[in-house]
This record gives structure tokens, C-alpha cells and sequence, in this order.
């Protein structure tokens, strides 16, 4: 039983990390309809760039902060260089397009980093204790318990690292604080109405090539945040991209493309089925049943578990 | 410039317009028909190659182009022929059994995928088409029985009717070229049938053409069974072509180039498979030739340009350093794709459109002819 609670609780971990690169795809698609393929090779570039930024600042926490911001503005750059002289074309042609970008990057970042597997340090993983104590207590006959220097969690003979605990708790905040964002404040609500039709959404005096600008620098920055929360986890290369793009992509479609929420829970999912399916099935079937589960669900609710069903009326 | 006055139906849907058709394209077999004997053997291969992504891209057109069902999985119907083809040669059957057979496996498994595509569209559909391809390849690479797995499978020489075609041979050449030309005369009929008018309806408008009284469904399964089935013969082909076929040749990868073989040809015509084709496999000889050539020259503009010999040859190591760093071809690759999709949206078949009006215009050539109109983006949700 404990073994089976430990396979979900590092299937959560894991699919926290699709659900926040799905997180990048929804935010684009909410606001504009274009579905971005480059996705995961921005978190690619992510994890370079705190590797990079950490190198030349010394300290981890700024490094990520500097490399968050410079996701932003190429996310801004991007937007202005590739996306906007496509932007009201088949939606087919901008995917095309994120592709070819992706392509782009991939190689681009091969040719400036190499092509060796990178690794980074941060404050709570177990290479580098920066701390040494214990923390314990008992809650409700459960005890619970940090341990600084082996940088794990532990809750009732369940164990969790610190760096797999940050990436859930960040996940959770940042589609939390991006959900209010959609649905509580006047950007959001332009951001949305941008989607619906653009051209109505600049009469009402939105100004759209900015909203797209802008969508484009906030998921470009969410993709940094989970280059940057990846980096100690799992090594960077320039290929990282396009494997955890592609696992993050059914995230999103499981979850509806283009709800907030709906990213999480489909990330989620398709990470403990991965999780689980390592464990319990036979060899290959890992790799296999995040898609066979995505095409039941997408056969029996064909707009994903929180898509919105709309018809059109003619 | 020609007129051509018409005056029934069975004129509007000739395949051949006019006789200067049959002037071109007859002079386009001649010289198809010559090349065994004109070039050597490497581009002869190539050729082959085109033949066979034009097979593929032509599959695609139908589906992609004319059904307007975007598919990312036709890896996986390529893997499926080619593994028929290899399977059914080692069990001795001969090669005009198995080479329809490839097509009609993978035909019919392509209406499988086409049912569930029923209820999906846009990204959906893209993603379902991916889940397909990677649950194929996993079946490759774990069916060993059948497939030997990820160690690959060897394919033996084509055997037609007894007489053996050698892969770089004229024969299988030939062979090629004549599936092209059949697919491709194949498909001109179906689509100026009611079925390929039904086809280019669901593209333009699913509500339009239900309430014209099309069948989407079973238009949509027929149109994933045709392609996945022209995909299978070019897979048999492929088996053949490569004589050694495992499970990590087909994966997507190979499917968006194959969607690159549409989108740069053109997505709106079948001479665009045959150009995109051309040019997806023609652009890494391509390359590789640059590769070698352009830092001579680059150096020897330098040096005329009143360089000295030393910073000449510093920019030369410099030049071949770039050429020959490791994945440029991917960025170009990259920057290739999007800059069709800015600048040329119709493709290499639209360039070559846009150039016989600017001759047979000429002088009253407009630019405007060709603009796009520019959609706002509305709501695909409200669809």
C-alpha cells in the first residue's frame, strides 16, 4: 500500500512538471488561439538560461529570477518576429510556424551549449546541502519530518525531495495566481476577449497586438520557471524539449485546451498513469498509456475533461 | 495567353485541359523516363526518394489539403506498409500480393484512426494522430515476433514477377515512378468525383456541407482510409528503398516532414506534394554541398575585396567552423519552415503559379492577385 502511495505521490511530482509546460500551451491558446509547439523547447531555453544566469550571478535565487525575465522578453521578441506577421492566417500555418521555431531553437541552443547534459545546483537539492538540521513533529498520530541534508520531506514513511515538493507547490501556486489573473482582473478579461474575436476586442479598444505581446512574455516566463524547477531534476540538453513538449502536449488536450485548471489535473493524470504504468505494467507500457488513455477519454469527451462545449449557431 | 471556352461539365473536370498538357507533361515523362541513363547513382537514389515522399505527400494532400484533417501519425502508416512488406517477403509471398496488401492493412487501420477523428477537430485531432503514432511505434519495437523488434528487420530484394529489382537499379526506378504517376492519376480522378467535392467541402465548411446533405462522417473515414492507404505503398516502397527498416525510422519526426513536404510544396494542389517532395529531400545535398563551397567563396570575395591572406583564411576556418557545427541543419530546417509560412504561404507550387502569370500577363502582372486576405482571429471553440 505505502509503495503504491509512494508511485502516486512521484506521479504527481512528475506530472506537475507536464502541467506546468502544458500551462505554457494553455496560456497561449487562451488568449490567442495559436497552439504553440515551441513550448516545451522555450523551457529547454529556460533551463540554459538559469544555468547560464546562475553561473554569472553566483546565486541561485537571482539567476532564476534574471532568467524568468529574459524568458519574458524573448517570449516578446518571438511574438514580434514570428508570430505577428502570421497572426489572423489558418491556425494550421502558426502551428507550422511554432514547429519550425522549435526546430530552431533546438539546434541553436545545441550550437551555444553543447550538446553534454547540464546540471544545476539549487538551495534544496541533495547534491549540496546548504543546511544540516532536522525538523519533526506529530500530527494526528502521523509524524512528519524535514531533513535538511539529505533535502527530503517525509510524511508518515512516505518520502518526498525537496525539489520534487517545490515544483508541486510552485505548480499549484502559479495556476492558481494565472486563474485569478484570466478570471478576476481587466487584462484577463481583455486576454479573453482577445480569443473570442480580435477584431471586436480592438473595437472595444483593447489594444491586441499588446495583449498578444504580453501573453506571449507570461508563458514564455512560465516556461522558464519549469526550466528552472526541471534543471535539478532531470538533466538539460538540448533535446529536452521536444521529449517532456510532447508528454506536456496530451496534458493539455486531456485537461480541454485553454482551461487553466484543466492543465493541472490533465498534467497530473498523465503523469501518475506514467508513474504507475512504470511500476505495475509490463515493460513499454510506460511510454504507451498516457496515449491510450488520452484517446479513451478524447473518444468518449472529445473537448477534454474541462473544455468548454460550444456550438456554433447558423 | 490561352482562352479556353467552355461549354458542359465534362470539360470543366478534364484532366487534361488542352493539348498543351499533354505537351508538357509528355515531355516530363521522356525526361523521367531518361534519367537512369543521364545521372549517376546517388541522385538517382535521390530521385527515388522523391518519388517516395511525393507518394507520401500526395496521401497527405487528400487528407490534409482536401479534407482539411490535419494528421501528425503518417510515420505510423508508412511504418505499417513497410512492415508488411517486410513480414509477408519473408514468409514468401510474392510481391504483387503484398504490396496491395500494405495498402489495404494500412487503409484499413487509417479508418480506424478515422473514427474517432469524427468527433475531433483542429488540435485534437493533432494530438490524436500523434497518440496513434507513438502507440504504433511502441508496438513495433515490442511485437518481436513479428517485427523483430528494435533490432530492426532486414527487407531482401524486390522480387517482381521472378526478374529482381535492386534497390539503386533502373528497375526499381522504374517501379517508383510508375506508383507515383498511378497515385497520382488515381487521385486527380478521385477528386474531381462527388467524393473528392465532398472532400473539399468538409474542408471549406463542415456546417455548409452537412447541410448540403454530405455524409461527414463516412466521407472523413474514407478519406483517412485512402490516405493511410497510398501511405502504405509508399511504405512497401520505402522498405525496399532502405532494405533495413526498425522502429526508430518512423517517428515524428518523420511525420512533420512529411507535413513539411505538403506545406512548403503548397497545400493546395497536388503538383505542391510533388515540389515540397523535391525539395525536402533535395536540401540536404543541398546543404551539404554549401557546406563544403561557401567558405571558399566567401574567403576568395574577401580576399578580392582586399582582405589579406591571413584574415581571408581566418574567415574561411571561421565560415567551415559554422558550417560544420553540429545541428545547423536543424535551425535550418527551422528557419526554412518559417519562412514559407511568412512569405510564401502557398508553397513552392504558389511561387511557380505567381511566375507563369507574371509571363503570360505580362506586363498588366498584379501583385494584388495573389493577397491573402487577412482573417481576424475568431473563436475555433465557437466552431
Amino acid at each position: 500500500m505505502l509503495d503504491f502511495i509512494q508511485q502516486l505521490v512521484s506521479g504527481i511530482a512528475l506530472g506537475c512538471v507536464y502541467g506546468l509546460i502544458a500551462l505554457g500551451f494553455v496560456l497561449i491558446y487562451k488568449a490567442t488561439e495559436v497552439v504553440n509547439f515551441a513550448q516545451g523547447d522555450m523551457m529547454m531555453l529556460g533551463g540554459f538560461f538559469v544555468f547560464t544566469f546562475i553561473g554569472l550571478t553566483g546565486s541561485y535565487w537571482l539567476g532564476a529570477l534574471l532568467a524568468i525575465v529574459g524568458m519574458a522578453l524573448f517570449g516578446m521578441v518571438t511574438e514580434r518576429l514570428v508570430v505577428r506577421p502570421i497572426l489572423g492566417y489558418p491556425q494550421f500555418s502558426i502551428v507550422m510556424a511554432t514547429i519550425g521555431l522549435g526546430y530552431f531553437l533546438r539546434s541553436v541552443a545545441g550550437m551555444i551549449w553543447g550538446t553534454d547534459d547540464l546540471q544545476i545546483d539549487t538551495p534544496f537539492s541533495p547534491h549540496k546541502g546548504v543546511g544540516t538540521g532536522k525538523w519533526e513533529t506529530t500530527l494526528l498520530g502521523v509524524p512528519f519530518g524535514c531533513d535538511r541534508e539529505r533535502a527530503v520531506c517525509n510524511a508518515g514513511g512516505l518520502v518526498l525531495g525537496l525539489d520534487k515538493l517545490s515544483v508541486i507547490l510552485v505548480t499549484v501556486l502559479l495556476c492558481v495566481a494565472l486563474y485569478f489573473f484570466f478570471n478576476r482582473t481587466r487584462l484577463g478579461t481583455a486576454m479573453r476577449a482577445t480569443s473570442e474575436n480580435m477584431l471586436a476586442a480592438y473595437y472595444m479598444g483593447i489594444p491586441v497586438k499588446t495583449v498578444v505581446s504580453l501573453i506571449w512574455a507570461i508563458s514564455a516566463a512560465v516556461a522558464a520557471c519549469a526550466g528552472i524547477l526541471l534543471a535539478p531534476i532531470a538533466f538539460i540538453h538540448s533535446n529536452v524539449g521536444l521529449a517532456l513538449g510532447l508528454k506536456a502536449f496530451p496534458a493539455a488536450v486531456l485537461g480541454g485546451f485553454g482551461s487553466i485548471p484543466g492543465a493541472l489535473v490533465g498534467g497530473v493524470i498523465i503523469g501518475v498513469i506514467e508513474s504507475m504504468a512504470g511500476r505495475y505494467a509490463p515493460q513499454g507500457w510506460k511510454d504507451v498509456a498516457p496515449y491510450i488513455v488520452l484517446l479513451i477519454v478524447l473518444l468518449l469527451k472529445p473537448e477534454g475533461l474541462f473544455g468548454l462545449r460550444m456550438r456554433k449557431k447558423v | 495567353m490561352r482562352f479556353i471556352f467552355k461549354t458542359d461539365y465534362d470539360q470543366d473536370i478534364r484532366i487534361l485541359k488542352h493539348s498543351g498538357y499533354l505537351w508538357s507533361y509528355g515531355l516530363l515523362l521522356l525526361i523521367l523516363l531518361a534519367v537512369p541513363f543521364l545521372v549517376g547513382n546517388y541522385l538517382q537514389s535521390q530521385i527515388v526518394f522523391v518519388f517516395i515522399y511525393a507518394i507520401v505527400g500526395v496521401a497527405l494532400m487528400i487528407l490534409t489539403g482536401f479534407t482539411g484533417q490535419a494528421s501528425l501519425g503518417h510515420a505510423a502508416f508508412l511504418a505499417i506498409g513497410a512492415y508488411t512488406a517486410g513480414f509477408m517477403q519473408l514468409h514468401g509471398v510474392p510481391f504483387f500480393v503484398y504490396f496491395p496488401l500494405a495498402a489495404l492493412l494500412a487503409g484499413g487501420i487509417g479508418a480506424l484512426v478515422g473514427f474517432p477523428a469524427l468527433r475531433l477537430h483542429g488540435i485534437y485531432l493533432v494530438i490524436a494522430t500523434i497518440a496513434f503514432a507513438s502507440i504504433v511505434e511502441e508496438v513495433l519495437a515490442r511485437w518481436e515476433d513479428v517485427t523483430n523488434g528494435n533490432e530492426g528487420m532486414r527487407v531482401r530484394t524486390l522480387d517482381l514477377f521472378g526478374l529482381p529489382l535492386p534497390r539503386d537499379g533502373a528497375g526499381f526506378y522504374y517501379l517508383c515512378l510508375a506508383v507515383l504517376i498511378g497515385v497520382i492519376l488515381m487521385s486527380l480522378n478521385l477528386l474531381r468525383s462527388p467524393t473528392g467535392r465532398a472532400f473539399v467541402a468538409i474542408r471549406d465548411s463542415e456546417t455548409a456541407g452537412k447541410s448540403m446533405g454530405i455524409d461527414l462522417a463516412g466521407y472523413k473515414v474514407k478519406s483517412f482510409a485512402i490516405s493511410a492507404g497510398i501511405t502504405g505503398l509508399a511504405g512497401a516502397l520505402f522498405a525496399h528503398k532502405m532494405t533495413f527498416i526498425s522502429p526508430e525510422m518512423f517517428t515524428l519526426l518523420l511525420s512533420i516532414e512529411f507535413i513539411m513536404v505538403i506545406i512548403i510544396g503548397g497545400a493546395f494542389g497536388l503538383h505542391g506534394a510533388v515540389f515540397g517532395a523535391i525539395f525536402m529531400v533535395m536540401v540536404d545535398p543541398f546543404l551539404t554541398a554549401l557546406k563544403d563551397d561557401v567558405p571558399t567563396t566567401i574567403a576568395s570575395i574577401g580576399q578580392s575585396l582586399g582582405m589579406a591572406q591571413s584574415a581571408a583564411d581566418q574567415l574561411h576556418d571561421t565560415m567551415s567552423r559554422i558550417g560544420s557545427a553540429a545541428g545547423l541543419k536543424g535551425a535550418i530546417y527551422g528557419l526554412i519552415i518559417m519562412m514559407f509560412i511568412a512569405f510564401e504561404p502557398y508553397g513552392l507550387y504558389g511561387r511557380w503559379l505567381k511566375v507563369k502569370l507574371f509571363f503570360q500577363l505580362f506586363p498588366l502582372y498584379k501583385r494584388a492577385t495573389f493577397k491573402r486576405q487577412k482573417t481576424y482571429v475568431k473563436s475555433e471553440r465557437n466552431r
